[in-house]
């Protein structure tokens, strides 16, 4: 009895303080401060892994990077905080980090009940099947009764339990501790097929001892979109934080980026004006300085730069765009407008 | 008739020498000679992959994963991250400092233990009330040296941190929890009883837990507790709890006599501890000690889960960086390694020491 009134006590103080604490002015706060800090992983391959220099890298990383820019003309003013999936959300609510950007998936639980807001999707993941190439499957349902290694314990083998049950085929799951063991044994010829989120499944695959030879189904079974996370109360970092990750995949749409910006800089498209700070008072809401577009392009470069860079066709996992090439493209990745 | 010795014989060809010996020790009476066979069987089966693995078709030099073309062992991802392994993030031309201060510190560890040195006492002092200072300010900064962050800390010389501060910390507050669990004072001793108790039930899991997850939810707004510091006192409350236990066994080891022979003195209860039952008591406790230390130093790697790069994880993280994927076994190797000469020469040292300090008290043999 005593047990459960103190851990009420426990949890209702932590939601409280959860929702209260940095209620306004973290923009402030950044800039007084002169960096952003930002929670990531402590290392998963494409989205948040220090080089061996200590230098972050990855798509998450990027965003971290595009909001520093943004606030503080200076991509590399960012503090990383490795943090682990547990620590995360706790980190976002005590304030020991600005943003969260650390493949956090979008769910309705956590961003009503945990004092949070999710201010985009930067990638959409979701969970697929490996196979070998040499068995020339074509989709899910030629794995009518394979063998498939998954991690056990995971919402990854109930999601392909479910799949599996409401489309009326046959399995058997060998489960094993870690992916990466999963993994090695699906290399190994021990199952058939290997189920986990693609963008883990690709970093893997790399891992193989003939990576060419093993392809993923087209079927995505469940989705994850991942995106950056700040804390409920501050409506301007919030939109900050949005419209900073809004700004590189409008970028894309627009042909912006990196290597081009300068003489973009110059384009009579409206669009690009305004994306660049040509129009001054955009950002006024925001209350960054109008050159911030300009900045985030410049420093950190477009979407599909930063996607090709940290997991698409210039990295060792070489993603497909999927669902995450632009609305226009075959994909998802959709932006509201600058303007 | 003359009688005359003859000259005594050599021992039997097949008793001495490389024969006799393994007459003697791997082929006496049939079960001696199958077991050894079976052994060495086993050891050419699983030894001659590894060594093919770890050597023979391993890569030694290189700067990418290109170089590994052997299909062996790939040392060259340790060779290039071998900086990140022991220093961390810390920043390159400072990694001095780590250095020096861990030099300084073996330094001082070996004029303690060679036993011809002088000043021992002074030196003991040095390390424990000034060292810890100096090298706060070296591994910190100020005072004119570049301030490094503590999460820029990282490798084994975080490891090395975690573990010196959760001795130092750790084993003067056991001590005095030992003597507050067997003090005659009801409110002392059960003081030091809850404590132990409480801190001994929970895993150390679970303090690193509450350390870096919850304990930043009760701090007022604003106040952020360096991350590093939260885990330390973790580490080193909890550390205390099992030194004061290990100090207990020590102390109930004393035989009575000893008690009463300082009481009979005059001593006042400080001086009885301090002069005569400590002493003994802690050379007893060697073994349990450096077990206890060995422990700690390999319970270190716990960070991890609340994100802090300790040797294990900064490993773990270069074995996800994209251009290093699918070396993780040279890394684990590499963390293995390290590990086990640590503790195998604590492990040595404290054999030595209880050799060294063996002047026949006590009833063992």
């Amino acid at each position: 009895m005593l047990k459960k009134t103190l851990l009420a006590t426990v949890s209702l103080s932590m939601a409280a303080l959860a929702t209260q604490t940095y209620a306004a002015g973290t923009l402030d706060a950044v800039k007084s401060r002169g960096y952003v800090q930002c929670g990531v992983t402590s290392g998963v391959p494409g989205f948040s892994v220090p080089d061996d220099k200590g230098n972050w890298a990855g798509l998450d990383v990027d965003v971290c990077r595009a909001v520093a820019a943004a606030t503080l003309g200076d991509a590399s003013k960012v503090k990383y905080t490795p943090l682990t999936a547990k620590e995360r959300f706790t980190a976002l609510a005590s304030g020991e980090i600005d943003m969260l950007s650390r493949v956090t998936t979008w769910t309705l639980s956590r961003d009503t009940q945990l004092g949070i807001n999710f201010t985009g999707v930067n990638y959409y993941d979701g969970q697929g099947f490996l196979v070998k190439k040499d068995l020339g499957l074509k989709s899910v349902k030629d794995l009518d009764g394979a063998t498939i290694c998954v991690q056990s314990g995971t919402t990854t083998e109930l999601n392909m339990a479910d799949y599996f049950r409401t489309h009326g085929l046959q399995h058997t799951p060998v489960v094993f501790d870690t992916n990466e063991q999963a993994a090695s044994s699906f290399d190994t010829g021990r199952c058939d097929a290997f189920t986990t989120d693609l963008s883990q499944a690709f970093g893997l695959r790399t891992r193989m001892q003939d990576p060419e030879s093993v392809v993923a189904l087209p079927e995505v079974i469940s989705k994850e979109p991942l995106g950056p996370v700040v804390r409920q109360g501050d409506d301007q970092w919030f939109n900050i934080v949005k419209w900073s990750l809004n700004a590189m995949i409008n970028a894309e749409e627009l042909g912006v980026t990196s290597a081009n910006v300068d003489e973009m800089k110059g384009s009579d498209n409206p669009n690009i004006k305004r994306l660049l700070g040509g129009e001054s008072g955009l950002a006024k809401g925001m209350n960054i300085s109008d050159d911030w577009g300009y900045q985030i392009v410049k420093q950190v470069g477009n979407y599909g730069e930063a996607y090709d860079r940290n997991v698409g066709k210039d990295s060792p996992q070489k993603i497909t765009r999927g669902l995450n090439n632009l609305w226009n493209n075959g994909g998802i990745m959709y932006a509201p407008p600058i303007r | 008739m003359k009688y005359e010795n003859q000259p005594t014989l050599p021992p039997p060809a097949n008793t001495i020498g490389v024969i006799g010996w393994a007459r003697k020790h791997l082929f006496h009476g049939p079960l001696s000679t199958l077991s050894t066979l079976l052994l060495a069987y086993l050891a050419v089966v699983l030894l001659g992959p590894l060594i093919q693995w770890a050597f023979i078709d391993a890569n030694w030099v290189g700067d990418s994963r290109e170089a590994c073309t052997a299909g062996g062992a790939c040392w060259v991802f340790i060779e290039q991250r071998l900086g990140q392994f022991l220093y961390g993030f810390y920043p390159g031309d400072q990694t001095w400092r780590l250095n020096l201060s861990f030099v300084l510190l073996l330094g001082l560890i070996l004029w303690l233990a060679i036993p011809k040195l002088p000043a021992k006492t002074w030196v003991a002092g040095f390390t424990l009330l000034v060292y810890p200072f100096i090298a706060f300010l070296l591994l910190r900064g100020g005072l004119g040296l570049e301030p490094v962050e503590t999460h820029k800390w990282g490798g084994l010389s975080l490891t090395l941190v975690l573990a010196v501060v959760g001795i130092v910390a750790s084993l003067p507050l056991g001590i005095l929890l030992a003597l507050g669990r067997r003090s005659d004072m009801p409110i002392v001793r059960t003081l030091s009883v809850i404590y132990i108790e409480v801190w001994r039930g929970v895993p150390l899991i679970t303090v690193l837990f509450m350390a870096s997850v919850m304990l930043p939810l009760f701090l007022p707004e604003g106040v952020n507790f360096d991350k590093l510091l939260r885990a330390l006192i973790g580490i080193a409350l909890f550390q205390a709890a099992y030194m004061a236990e290990v100090v207990r066994g020590g102390l109930q080891a004393i035989p009575k006599g000893q008690y009463e022979a300082a009481d009979a003195l005059g001593l006042g209860y400080w001086q009885k501890m301090i002069l005569i039952i400590l002493p003994q008591a802690l050379k007893l406790m060697i073994p349990a000690l450096v077990n206890t230390i060995i422990d700690l130093f390999k319970d270190t790697s716990l960070v991890l889960i609340i994100g802090l790069f300790d040797l294990l994880s900064i490993v773990q993280a270069a074995t996800n960086d994209p251009k290093w994927i699918g070396y993780a076994t040279e890394g684990y190797v590499f963390v293995a390694l390290t590990y086990w000469i640590f503790c195998f020469s604590m492990s040595r040292y404290s054999l030595y020491l209880e050799k060294r300090l063996h002047t026949g008290h006590g009833n063992r043999a």
